[in-house]
């Protein structure tokens, strides 16, 4: 997965020709830890379709809050440069990921 | 489907199912605990964990966590990642399936789900989820750093959960229903909040509404003595109200109250035979990380002994081809104590035909429910498993010698 930050995040993410994926994480998350190996999992299933990236929350934190997230685990996905959907909290579970890849994964 | 089996298997890793692990492990019983998450339960969320007796201040719930598990894993318990999808606790084996597709046949089965926030259904408090509203200071903290938020509740968790948060913020403001001065929260975490300076009190007030639009912007407070509203710009809101159980898979699988805490007795025992609870889904006074693993370490043992009697049970009067008399008996009981000799001698005159087993009811009432057995004595047969003739309180030895060839007789 592909570490995005403040200095890449308008080129790789909003500047992104197809789908993109951000899982915005901490390592003071234990969710989003707990989370990793699915989100890699699907990122093996779907990298050939859509760009998984993550981003580290706590080194991006005016980055993150102007992308409206203020709560971890949350997963979003963007498309032409605008965020399409998201999954927060309890929300954001291994099958609701898949579910929003495949709708927003094309 | 993969099928596992185990003696204990455990549902849910935090203090109690870690503590039952560690106990049921060191018991040489094969031991599984099912995590959905990462272990160590609420105690995860919580830093400043210093009622642990032993550990005073610096050590942390996520560390303390890790030291559960890693003493578990050290005897000999294997900590699995699942979540339960459904359980059948009618077996003799208890059966549960996760999601991921596997299936588990354990003797016995702690369930210790924990439970989690409970949220207040206030407007745009959904909506505003991890856009502001927050459960879990440890995991969003940061996000707040040098802004303004707002918390709701006043026990002990809301007060040290806040206190934690002034760490990173520039103010934390209290909503309390009570009076001026007055929290839920227990006098020493009172005073510490009451002196720090970050703290912010806005009593007898609730708070109505959540606003904002994509975040969290403000919320509406009312004062309960005059009905007068205010909003209150914040950029976040904290919400420690206590907790829901985690037990919706249980529900008409074992006994649960109104609230769906699951009820169970000193021993752990629920209302399925072989079915424990441990934890904060228990009905119980006090939910702390001691209360969870002093229930856990209960739980094991008293899962450990049914296991062994069942086992018993089973062996001497299940299993053999001949034909069993079971006398139940108490030692509080003088006419059972009476009856003894002249069951011996029913058994000792058809040796080879009719094996005898002596069951004290008071050491065994779960085995004396199953049965029936009310009165002592009473003299049950099985033959092939199956419970054939009872005989209760017989009036001599020739009316239990006749039931007894009966039954050989077959």
């Amino acid at each position: 997965m592909l570490e995005v930050n403040k200095e890449n995040f308008e080129a790789e993410v909003l500047g992104a020709a197809g789908p993109v994926l951000v899982d915005f994480w901490s390592t003071k998350c234990d969710p989003c830890m707990a989370l990793v190996p699915e989100v890699e999992t699907l990122a093996a299933k779907y990298g050939d379709r859509v760009k998984f990236c993550k981003l580290n929350v706590l080194e991006n934190r005016r980055l993150s809050i102007g992308q409206k997230v203020l709560g971890l685990p949350t997963i979003a996905m963007y498309k032409g440069g605008e965020k399409v959907a998201e999954l927060t909290k309890d929300d954001a579970t291994s099958a609701n990921i898949e579910a929003m890849l495949k709708e927003h994964g094309r | 489907m993969a099928v596992r089996e185990c003696d204990v298997l455990i549902i849910g890793a935090g203090p109690a199912g870690l503590a039952a692990a560690l106990y049921a492990s060191r018991a040489k019983l094969r031991t599984v605990v099912l995590e959905k998450g990462t272990p160590g339960g609420q105690v995860r969320t919580t830093w400043s964990m210093e009622n642990y007796p032993g550990f005073a201040r610096g050590m942390t719930g996520p560390e303390l966590m890790d030291r559960f598990a890693d003493h578990a894993k050290e005897f000999g318990a294997e900590i699995v990642r699942g979540d339960v999808a459904t359980v059948d606790f009618g077996g003799d084996h208890k059966i549960v399936t996760t999601r991921g597709g596997e299936e588990y046949r354990a003797r016995a089965v702690i369930v210790a789900p924990g439970a989690e926030p409970r949220t207040l259904g206030l407007p745009g408090e959904r909506e505003l989820r991890g856009k502001g509203v927050s459960y879990c200071a440890t995991c969003d903290a940061d996000f707040f750093e040098d802004l303004d938020i707002v918390v709701i509740g006043n026990g002990d968790a809301a007060v040290e959960e806040a206190m934690y948060l002034t760490k990173f913020v520039n103010s934390a403001t209290m909503i309390v229903v009570h009076d001026e001065g007055i929290l839920d929260a227990t006098a020493i975490i009172r005073d510490r909040a009451f002196k720090n300076a970050k703290m912010k009190w806005v009593w007898n007030s609730v708070v109505e509404e959540i606003r904002g639009d994509g975040v969290v912007e403000s919320v509406v407070i009312k004062n309960i003595k005059t009905n007068e509203r205010t909003e209150l710009e914040t950029n976040g809101v904290f919400v420690f109200v206590g907790t829901v159980p985690k037990t919706d898979f249980l529900r008409d699988h074992v006994e649960l109250e109104k609230r769906g805490y699951v009820v169970a007795n000193e021993l752990m025992e629920t209302s399925v035979d072989g079915i424990y609870c441990a934890g904060d889904a228990r009905v119980k006074y006090l939910r702390q990380v001691i209360t969870a693993a002093a229930d856990g370490a209960i739980a094991a043992v008293a899962a450990e002994k049914y296991i062994h009697e069942e086992e018993g049970f089973r062996e001497m009067v299940l299993d053999p081809k001949e034909p069993v008399m079971v006398a139940f008996w108490s030692p509080t009981s003088q006419a059972s104590l009476d009856f003894l000799p002249r069951v011996e001698r029913v058994a000792a005159a058809r040796e080879g035909k009719l094996n005898l087993v002596k069951i004290d009811i008071y050491k065994n009432q779960r085995v004396a429910a199953r049965f029936g057995i009310a009165e002592v004595p009473t003299m049950a047969f099985f033959r092939g498993g199956e419970l054939v003739e009872k005989v209760c309180r017989p009036t001599n030895e020739s009316e239990l010698a006749a039931v007894a060839d009966k039954v050989i007789g077959g």
